[in-house]
């Protein structure tokens, strides 16, 4: 049923069509949001499904295809091994379980992506987080919990800021560094507990 | 206390997204506190809540360091329109109910930490005191809780930041919209609503802003 006519195989799951911030956006983003290298895009698999933001589903959603999702659905989605796009039209109120899960849109509920999970600036989500890399864009709304499965060194996570580095840091103006009051007092706690 | 009564009348709405702010960077020793408190727990994933608007550095923080980050922006909750009633009288008031149905519905000493920055500033005057209760309620006995307070000399223009931790002792500030502050707590206010708190420890930043450590 949700088998995605030929054309949509080309659709470029990492960047979607119907985001209204395409690549060509990325210029005119706040100077403070520094692009990350871009990850190296995933050869596309055979088929993609494609659900159009006019659909409706109620119940559970599987499948072994990546999937772009922009329409709305309640209750689960199963994609295993497969990745999982929701588009910014998609409102999603499902737990969700993918091997690489990207958000432009909305979510209510809990996301595992065994490889890896995406929030984009547009995108906000309520609901926990269980996966092994995590890349969260400026703006995106998000309300749950962050856990990161240990695994190897590479999994490590992932920012849309290059700022973490000291020397970024180090260079930085530097607004009034605290001053214990009291000095002397350990760290310079002036109202310790009684 | 309440110093600037009125200046929020109506809630002003936050920004949609994160706008193109720079970004100052600023020393935190209560940070660095903080995240000593984390050190020397690996063995066990700690819990750690985080009340600010979402920051990736934050959850990249506190992931690297074997933490299970919570994020709850509790400012941006407190404005949901649909969480104001009508009242007899006819003004608008909060859910208190309804507000807490939503947030910081956690178990008992569900976490570890809580980094509370300086949410009390802008909070509505009604949710202060619950929230502070709501946080003694889900912090784990000798938790801890890193507050900011801006001081009286930051007066009630004091621009909202969003903190973000890029290293334990450093924060960048982001300048945000839509908050304004609503009160001034001195010392004394400080140490009463943390009262039932174990432990209060302060530091005062040469940029009008209290470092509040609070254990429970």
């Amino acid at each position: 049923m949700w088998k995605a006519r030929p054309e949509d195989n080309r659709l470029p799951l990492n960047n979607p069509q119907p985001a209204s911030a395409t690549a060509s956006a990325a210029p005119t983003a706040a100077p403070a949001v520094k692009e990350t290298p871009k990850f190296a895009p995933e050869p596309l698999r055979g088929d993609v499904g494609h659900i159009g933001k006019s659909v409706v589903i109620r119940g559970e959603l599987t499948g072994s295809e990546d999937l772009y999702l922009d329409g709305e659905v309640e209750g689960t989605i199963n994609l295993r091994d497969h990745k999982l796009v929701i588009g910014p039209n998609g409102k999603i109120k499902a737990a969700i379980t993918a091997r690489d899960i990207v958000v432009h849109g909305k979510v209510e509920g809990n996301i595992g992506g065994s490889e890896r999970v995406e929030l984009k600036r547009s995108s906000s989500l309520s609901g926990d987080i269980t996966t092994h890399r995590i890349v969260i864009e400026d703006g995106a709304l998000f309300k749950g919990a962050v856990d990161i499965k240990e695994h190897a060194q590479e999994h490590k996570t992932e920012t849309r800021k290059s700022s973490n580095s000291g020397s970024h840091l180090n260079s930085g103006s530097t607004l009034g560094a605290p001053v214990p009051v009291g000095a002397g007092a350990g760290q310079g706690s002036f109202l310790e507990s009684k | 206390m309440r110093w600037f009564r009125g200046a929020a009348a109506t809630p002003a709405k936050p920004e949609a997204k994160a706008n193109a702010a720079p970004r100052t960077s600023r020393r935190c020793i209560g940070l660095g506190e903080f995240t000593r408190e984390l050190k020397g727990s690996e063995d066990r994933k700690l819990a750690v809540l985080d009340l600010g608007p979402t920051s990736p550095a934050n959850i990249a923080f506190l992931t690297d360091r074997n933490v299970r980050a919570y994020h709850e922006d509790i400012l941006r909750c407190a404005q949901e329109p649909s969480l104001y009633v009508k009242k007899e009288d006819g003004k608008t008031a909060l859910d208190l109910a309804a507000f807490f149905a939503e947030n910081l519905a956690y178990p008992d000493a569900h976490f570890d930490a809580v980094l509370c920055w300086d949410v009390a500033d802008y909070l509505p005057e009604e949710l202060v005191k619950p929230v502070v209760e709501s946080l003694y309620r889900v912090l784990k006995p000798k938790g801890t809780l890193l507050a900011l307070f801006h001081t009286k000399d930051a007066g009630p223009n004091a621009p909202y930041y969003h903190y973000h931790i890029v290293k334990p002792d450093t924060l960048e500030l982001e300048q945000g919209s839509g908050f304004q502050v609503q009160r001034i707590f001195n010392n004394r206010h400080i140490e009463n609503l943390f009262r039932d708190f174990s432990s209060r420890k302060f530091f005062l930043g040469r940029d009008n802003l209290r470092e509040v450590i609070v254990v429970r």
